[in-house]
Formats: C-alpha cells, sequence, structure tokens
C-alpha cells in the first residue's frame, strides 16, 4: 500500500493571498476504506480553507471517536488538533475556545459520535451558540465496528446484513434548529460544489455552525436498500445550491429571481442561495423545520444552508469574558493582586 | 456545441502517446519497460528490449540523440527528465552474454537476394530484421569495417571501438556477406548483379566546404570536419597544430574541437556565425566540449583565410548582431568589426550533405528537389519498386535512432514486397494491456514516485582524458545510481484505465490525485472541457481521457494526461475498481 502522497503538486498550482497552495492544507495519507465519504469532506475542509485564505495555524481541529473523527490527522497537518474522548469533543472545543477566542474551530464527528453517545454534549453546545463549525459527517452507521444501524439510519433503511431498521431516526439538523444552532446545513460529501460554500460559510458565521453532512459508508451502506448510499442520495436530494463570495469579489453568478436568497455575513461576505420556493425564509426557524419536514414526507432529502440566525450572541457575550486570548494576557492582567480580591469577595457577602 | 466523444482506448495511438518518450523515440523503444528492468537488475532483459527496438543500445546508450528525454513527463513536473540515454548504457554494460538470445539463422536460405549498400545503422537494421527470415544479403561498404559513420565520425572517447564491434558483429555475424573497402560506383551495376531488392544507406557523406579568399593556397592546413574526424579514426591522422579553429556549432563541431585537444591542438577555438540559443549541437555535448577548456565564440562569420605564402596564418571573421523583424525573421548584421583569430590549421564542420553520384539517372529513380530520391514516407521505396532507401540517404541528415527506424521500415517493405504483397499494408503494432494488480493496494511496479534530482555521470580525469583520445570521457552509472535514477521513471506506461460503468462518483479519485489530474464535470466542447477543470489543461499537445457519461449524475470523468504521475493512488483509492493500472506495452511490428 502506497504509505505517501507524492511530493509533486500540479505545476501550474496557484497560491492564495497568504502564499499556500492547495497542497499545503493536506493532512496525511488517509487510512479509511478506499471510497469513503468522509474522505471527500476532508478534502472539501482542505478546498474551503485554502480558498478563505486561512494560516493553518489559525485553526484547532477537534473530533471524538470513529471513523469521521480519525480524519482531522488527513487534513490542515499545519493546525492545531485534539483527537478528545467518545462525544466528548463538544466540551474540549469549549474549553479550547473560552481560553483562546481567536482560532478558528472546526469540529469533525460523526453520526455516532454525536447522535448516540455525544447526543448530549451535543445538545448543549448548541444550546449555548458556542462559535465554532461542527460537521457531522454522517453515514447511518457504525462502520468502525461492522456497520451496525446507528441513530440517524431512516426507518425501514436495510442493513448490508438484510436487516430493515424499524426505529425513528434523529434528524441532526431539526434537533439543531430547536435547540439554538444559530447555522444550520446539510449537505452530501459527494457534492462539493454545494459543501465547499457551505463549510466558507460556516467558518464566517458568528455562533454555533452545525453542518450535517450525508458521508456514505462504502464498505457497510452503500448497497441497494439503503437510504445513505450514493445512490439513493443522489436520487432523493434536494439540493439547494450555495455561492459564497468573499467580500472583495463581484457576485457573477445569476439564479431565477425569486427565489434567490443573499445573506451577508458577519464578516461582510455574502452568501446566494437558490432556495427551493419563493415562501421559504431560512431566517425564520419554524419556515426552515417546515420546508425539512415538508420534504421529509415526499422522500425528497433538502440540502443547501436550512436556518441561519445572523444576529445571535455567541457563549463569549454572554460570559462577557475577555476581549483577548488568555495566552496574550499579561501577568498583571490574569492576576491583578489582593485588593481585586477583596472587592469580589466583598461584593459577594 | 459539440461535446467531446468517449476516448477510444483501444485505439493503440491513445495509449502510446502518454508514454512520452516512447513517442518521442522514432523507433518507439519502450522506455518505462527496460527502465523497470534495469531497477530489478535484469540487465540481460533490459538490454534485450533495447536490441529488438533499437538496435545498438551500447552505442546509443552513449551516442543518442536523445529525443526521448526532453518529452519525458518528469521534466513536466520537476527539472530534469529521467537520464534515459545513460540508463541504457547501463543495460548493454552490465549484461552477460546475450548470443543465445539472438534470433536464430536459417541454414536453408528462402532464394532472395538483397543487396545493402552502406554500413551504416540503416542497412545493418535492415539486415538484422531479414537475416532471420533467410534473406541472402550482400553488404557493401568503402570503409574497412561496418557501422558506418558510427565508425568514422563519432570519436573513440565518446564511443569505445569495442562496443561498436560488438553490436555491429551481432548483426555481421548473421551470414551477412561484407564487401567492405569497396566502394559502389554504379547502382545499375548492383542491379545487373540480379539481386531481389536493393537498399541505400549510404548517408549523407559530403561535408560542406567554406569557399572563402585564400582556402585553395592553404589547403593543407584546412580540413572538412567529417573527413578529417574519419582520418583520425582510421589512423590516417595522429596529430594536429597547436592553434586550431572549428567552424560550426553542431555535434561534428564539438567532436572535431574535442578530437583537435586530444591530438595536440592546445588553443582550440569554436567559431560560431549565430548565436548561442542557436546552435544545433546538444547541449550536453557543447558542455562536455567547454569542460576541456575550448572557448564557444558565438556571432562570428567567417572572412578570410590569411596566409603566409601558403602558411596559415588565422582567419578573420565579421562580427554581427542577431536581429529579428516583425515577422520573427532572424538575420545576421555586420556590427562592422572585423576579428582576427591566429591558427594553424581550420576544420570546417558547417553541415553535410547527400550526394548521389554513383546512381545513374535511368533506372526508373525520381529525383526531386536538392538532387534527393522520391522516397515514400511510409515504405522507403523509391520510383523503382526494387531499391529502397534509409538513414541519412533516404531524407538528409538526421541521427543513428531515426536511421534504424528507417531500417525496420524498410525491412517491412522489402519482406512485403518479395512476398508480392503490397508494401502499402504495414503490420499493425503489438500491443498489450495487463493490470498490475497485485493485491488490494499493491501494484507489481514501484508506483512511488521519488523526489531524487537526475543523477550525474561521472566522467574520467580531464589530464588523462586529453592525454588520450581512445579513453572513454563519460565512465556511466554505476549500479546504485543507476537503480536510484531508474526509480526516478514514473512508469508511464502503467496505464490508469477508467471503466465508468463501474464508477460510483465517490469523488475518491479526484481528492486524492497530487497533481489534480481528474475531474468530474459536465461535458463541453474541448476547450471549455480544458478551462472549467480543477487545474485547467493548458498543454493542448497532452490529451484529454474523457469517458462516457456515468450513471449517477449524468457527468463525464475528464482526465488531463499532461502530469499525471502514474502513482496509482487514484486506483487504490477507488472502492470498486472502475480504476486500474495497467501495462500498457507497445512494439512496432517487425519484418516478419
Amino acid at each position: 500500500m502506497t504509505y505517501a502522497k507524492p511530493a509533486f503538486r500540479h505545476p501550474d498550482a496557484k497560491t492564495n493571498d497568504v502564499g499556500c497552495t492547495r497542497r499545503d492544507y493536506e493532512g496525511g495519507l488517509s487510512t479509511l476504506c478506499a471510497g469513503c465519504g468522509h474522505d471527500s469532506i476532508s478534502a472539501a475542509i482542505i478546498d474551503a480553507c485554502y480558498e478563505l485564505s486561512i494560516e493553518p495555524h489559525r485553526v484547532a481541529k477537534l473530533s471524538g471517536i470513529g471513523c469521521s473523527s480519525k480524519t482531522p490527522a488527513y487534513f490542515l497537518s499545519g493546525s492545531h488538533s485534539f483527537n478528545s474522548v467518545h462525544g466528548r469533543m463538544p466540551s474540549v472545543a469549549t474549553g479550547a475556545n473560552l481560553a483562546n477566542r481567536d482560532l478558528i474551530y472546526i469540529g469533525v464527528s460523526g453520526d455516532g459520535d454525536t447522535a448516540s453517545i455525544g447526543m448530549g454534549q451535543f445538545a448543549h453546545v448548541m444550546r449555548r451558540n458556542l462559535n465554532m463549525t461542527y460537521i457531522v459527517e454522517n453515514n447511518g452507521c457504525y462502520g468502525l465496528t461492522k456497520g451496525q444501524d446507528s441513530a440517524t439510519m431512516d426507518t425501514d433503511s436495510v442493513s448490508k446484513k438484510g436487516d430493515i431498521n424499524p426505529y425513528t431516526p434523529i434528524d441532526l439538523v431539526r434537533v439543531g434548529i430547536e435547540v439554538g444552532a444559530t447555522f444550520v446545513g446539510r449537505s452530501f460529501s459527494g457534492d462539493k460544489a454545494q459543501l465547499v460554500p457551505l463549510i466558507k460559510a460556516a467558518i464566517s458565521h458568528r455562533g454555533f455552525a452545525l453542518l450535517d453532512v450525508i458521508s456514505p459508508c462504502v464498505t457497510f451502506n452503500n448497497h441497494q436498500g439503503s437510504t445513505k448510499s450514493y445512490a439513493s442520495f443522489r436520487e432523493h436530494n434536494e439540493s439547494m445550491p450555495v455561492d459564497f463570495v468573499p467580500r472583495r469579489e463581484a457576485i457573477t453568478t445569476s439564479y431565477d429571481a425569486g427565489v434567490v436568497h443573499e445573506v451577508c455575513m458577519h464578516d461582510g461576505s455574502v452568501l446566494r442561495l437558490q432556495k427551493v420556493n419563493e415562501e421559504y425564509d431560512i431566517e425564520d426557524a419554524q419556515s426552515a423545520l417546515d420546508a425539512i419536514a415538508h420534504h421529509a414526507k415526499e422522500e425528497r432529502i433538502l440540502t443547501g444552508l436550512l436556518y441561519i440566525n445572523r444576529d445571535s450572541e455567541e457563549l463569549h457575550d454572554v460570559l462577557q469574558t475577555a476581549g483577548k486570548p488568555l495566552n496574550t494576557l499579561s501577568q498583571r492582567e490574569l492576576c491583578p493582586g489582593s485588593r481585586f480580591l477583596d472587592s469580589i469577595n466583598a461584593g459577594l457577602r | 456545441m459539440n461535446e467531446v466523444k468517449p476516448t477510444d482506448i483501444r485505439d493503440p495511438e491513445y495509449f502510446h502517446k502518454v508514454v512520452d518518450c516512447q513517442y518521442a523515440c522514432p523507433a518507439h523503444t519502450p522506455v518505462p519497460e527496460y527502465i523497470r528492468l534495469i531497477a530489478q537488475e535484469r540487465y540481460d532483459d533490459a538490454y534485450m528490449v533495447n536490441w529488438e527496438s533499437n538496435v545498438f543500445p551500447g552505442i546509443l546508450g552513449r551516442t543518442c540523440d536523445r529525443p526521448c528525454e526532453p518529452a519525458c513527463r518528469r521534466g513536466r513536473v520537476e527539472e530534469e527528465p529521467v537520464a534515459i540515454c545513460r540508463l541504457k548504457r547501463v543495460a548493454a554494460d552490465n549484461k552477460t552474454s546475450i548470443l543465445d538470445r539472438l534470433p536464430k539463422i536459417p541454414k536453408r536460405k528462402n532464394g532472395k537476394k538483397i543487396a545493402l549498400i552502406g554500413g551504416g545503422p540503416a542497412s545493418l537494421t535492415v539486415a538484422r530484421d531479414l537475416a532471420p527470415l533467410g534473406y541472402q544479403m550482400d553488404l557493401y561498404d568503402d570503409q574497412p569495417a561496418g557501422g558506418g559513420f558510427m565508425r568514422s565520425q563519432i570519436p573513440s572517447f565518446r564511443l569505445p571501438p569495442t562496443v561498436l564491434d560488438e553490436e555491429v558483429d551481432y548483426i555481421l555475424d548473421m551470414g551477412i556477406h561484407t564487401q567492405f573497402n569497396t566502394y559502389v560506383d554504379s547502382l545499375k551495376g548492383v542491379l545487373d548483379k540480379g539481386y531481389d531488392a536493393v537498399f541505400v544507406g549510404t548517408g549523407a557523406p559530403r561535408g560542406s566546404d567554406l569557399d572563402l579568399p585564400g582556402r585553395a593556397e592553404c589547403d593543407k592546413h584546412i580540413h572538412v570536419g567529417i573527413e578529417w574526424l574519419g582520418s583520425v579514426a582510421f589512423e590516417h591522422i595522429h596529430e594536429i597544430g597547436k592553434r586550431v579553429l572549428v567552424l560550426g556549432g553542431g555535434n561534428t563541431a564539438m567532436d572535431c574541437c574535442r578530437t583537435a585537444r586530444r591530438l595536440g591542438g592546445e588553443d582550440v577555438k569554436v567559431v560560431v556565425r549565430s548565436e548561442f540559443a542557436k546552435m544545433k549541437a546538444s547541449p550536453w555535448e557543447i558542455e562536455d566540449a567547454q569542460a576541456e577548456d575550448i572557448p564557444i565564440i558565438n556571432n562570428h562569420v567567417p572572412k578570410a583565410f590569411v596566409h603566409e605564402e601558403g602558411k596559415l596564418l588565422g582567419m578573420t571573421f565579421d562580427q554581427v548582431e542577431v536581429v529579428y523583424d516583425d515577422s520573427g525573421k532572424r538575420s545576421l548584421v555586420p556590427t562592422g568589426e572585423e576579428v582576427f583569430f591566429e591558427a594553424d590549421e581550420v576544420l570546417i564542420a558547417i553541415g553535410q550533405d547527400n550526394a548521389f553520384p554513383w546512381i545513374e539517372r535511368d533506372l526508373g529513380i525520381e529525383f526531386g528537389k536538392w538532387d534527393m530520391p522520391s522516397v515514400d514516407q511510409q515504405t522507403f521505396q523509391s520510383s523503382n519498386p526494387k531499391v529502397f532507401f534509409g538513414g541519412d540517404a533516404a531524407f538528409g541528415p538526421e541521427n543513428i535512432i531515426t536511421a534504424v527506424a528507417h531500417g525496420h521500415q524498410a525491412a517491412v517493405s522489402i519482406d512485403l514486397f518479395l512476398s508480392g504483397k503490397s508494401v502499402q499494408q504495414r503490420p499493425s503494432p503489438g500491443v498489450n494491456l495487463i493490470s498490475q494488480k497485485m493485491g488490494v493496494h499493491e501494484w507489481s511496479y514501484d508506483n512511488l514516485v521519488t523526489i531524487d534530482l537526475r543523477q550525474k555521470v561521472p566522467h574520467v580525469d580531464k589530464n588523462l582524458a586529453l592525454k588520450d583520445r581512445k579513453v572513454e570521457v563519460e565512465l556511466g552509472f554505476d549500479l546504485d545510481t543507476a537503480y536510484r535514477e531508474a526509480e526516478r521513471c514514473l512508469n508511464c506506461d502503467v496505464q490508469t484505465v477508467f471503466d465508468g460503468a463501474k464508477c460510483i462518483e465517490c469523488d475518491g479519485c479526484t481528492d486524492i490525485c497530487p497533481t489534480d489530474c481528474i475531474n468530474f464535470i459536465d461535458n463541453a466542447p474541448e476547450p471549455a472541457l480544458r478551462q472549467t477543470m480543477r487545474a485547467p489543461a493548458g498543454n493542448e499537445a497532452q490529451d484529454l481521457y474523457v469517458s462516457g457519461e456515468l450513471a449517477q449524475t449524468a457527468r463525464v470523468m475528464v482526465k488531463d494526461e499532461n502530469v499525471c504521475l502514474h502513482c496509482g493512488l487514484c486506483a487504490e483509492r477507488c472502492p470498486t475498481g472502475a480504476w486500474d493500472m495497467q501495462r500498457f506495452l507497445y512494439s512496432v511490428t517487425k519484418a516478419g
């Protein structure tokens, strides 16, 4: 097996604003199964960070346990990284974010790590609106333990062994909107034209950004009868194209009037969305939930940016924390002396 | 709008073109195939792959013009191509006896007799291809030994006579009847002897002269380069004056100046009419000359030989400036300054011409422009169906490997002609395409791409080299270096073969490709397709590999062959085996 990707790159490979080529955002060679959707998501993260000209050392990538959570080893080898305990990535992310609010936090999790063992932490990190991008690589099964159905597996989907799933799935985007995520999108590992701009928008969003990315498991969940195979998902995908336009660039894409929605992001970049119909208001939680439910009923899976709340307070705003990362504060600021302690104590009497 | 049709990979020429080195080689030697054999220390096998195709591996491994190297894909992803030529020499230098692998020559002949005129690479190739088929052949040459200009023009310090003799003898020992020291002065005389076919491989034997004031007066001190080199090779000349001027910028000029340095020339200069960049000599030959303290003086047009009662004093030159007009046409404009260089002897190496004074013009052979015979580009047959031409004699001065390629094709034609078949019906190439998959992620070739830079060939000590014209300058790679250099080959003959019916469009190949070659996009006319690719495919000399419409999204797979590293990662990351790495062996079909 090849253990190293050739160092040669395309001779015409361009560099971005910080002087990096796309290949500078790569990580180690993936050890996941050939054809795994997760590898495509890693590639989409690489594309997004390259195109946003993010300096790799400004990123912290975090993960839990599972196939998905191995992937931070396969992208952004120049970034900070923490591979935490199963389902506990949100608390590590919260701690890191509170200590250094200036980094870009990208969490990568799977359907087991998020919707089963991690469901508690997942719900609470959304409630708190922690400023991070949380990507769920959702394949509907536990690929690392021979492909048992996970909590996101659709009812009546057939396992590779032939069993029909009797349980109701957890729809992560609906949970996200209900519980307080302020940016909620769904996409597909096999559609980079939609996924890359969504990741860029999620990174630009101030607050908690959830991306539920359907990512077929080629080994255990890509057969006929599975609802999360490449073929089945493509057949049922109701895709809403997304265009991410950085602040400096002119908008060139043209969509039909009426269904186009432009969202001005916190950092001045613009998100152009082609909605599935005119009535759908992606800045209204109920409208989003209705649209998702309506399509689900017709066996269509709505993908794209589903909901956004641009004017939320993220966790640092709520807690009124220091405006700078803790590692930039001086000893005087961190330890102001007994006079301040006395006044704090006095306030508590 | 015309969308691009799916690539027809059953056409042998498609994958042949992907193997850039083999495609560029006039004889289409399967280069990556023998380089792999060298890496496996199978030198005899590597030698035979070469011998089958180019007949003179040991000679060409030292002297080839290397059209393969500028074509090498590696030169497009890093600075320098694989040292293909010097690896060929490794196979030749390290082989054991290959005599038992040579074709058997039938004792009973087929009754057809062929005359080969000229003993150079073209004639020898015809002999090699036709002798195993039972043809009887008489080879005529005015030199005392076979090899033609490989013997008379290429100095021993580049090509030792032992190497030349060995490879010439493999062929002559096939029962070729040789008549050396025999100048053929009449083609009619040859035809009258009742040969069934005649092959003319007499090269371009006439060196151009320079008719300037003083030329006749100092004739003793002025020599035509190729004639002088021949006289040195056959030991008629052993020395030269201390101050030598060599006129001309081609490989013959380089051979002349370096030989002059070895025969006593201390102040040897090469003087070239035009600028350095336009010199015809191979860059490595120019480098070797400069390394032997030979200055190259450009932009000097010869004006006159200066002498004192027949004793050469030197030459005058007009200094010129190179000027390009609006249409890009180049002219040499004199600056008005005249330069004088002292010299005891002058060697003129400004080109060579064909000459056929010995071919009667009433034999049915048409002669056209430049008094050259009309020869069919594909069959090498002249307008007299019995007479075939090849090598420099066919279309003017080229090189050894081109002469070999001509020889193969002429042999095919002669065999067809003498079998009563049409010479226009050329045999198809031999093609073989086999999967290299050994295990789930295992290939039968070294698919890891090394980042080693091109290895340098060591040279013998300069003082030693300049003392004796017979000491070979290049020492060749030792086996460790040869292995490292062989590993630089990208194995472009191991093709990425795509089966769209198996593809599930997971993007695994697109994501892993180190050089961004693979795309899944909507079909469009080719120029648009080239622009919408992940890395725009700007090199139009390189093909796009396009699949049919894919089942799930109706897109097509488009691969830019330009900088594919043939690393096999696309096939390793493919869950369904839609990609496979398959070795493509293409061989030009020989006579018989």
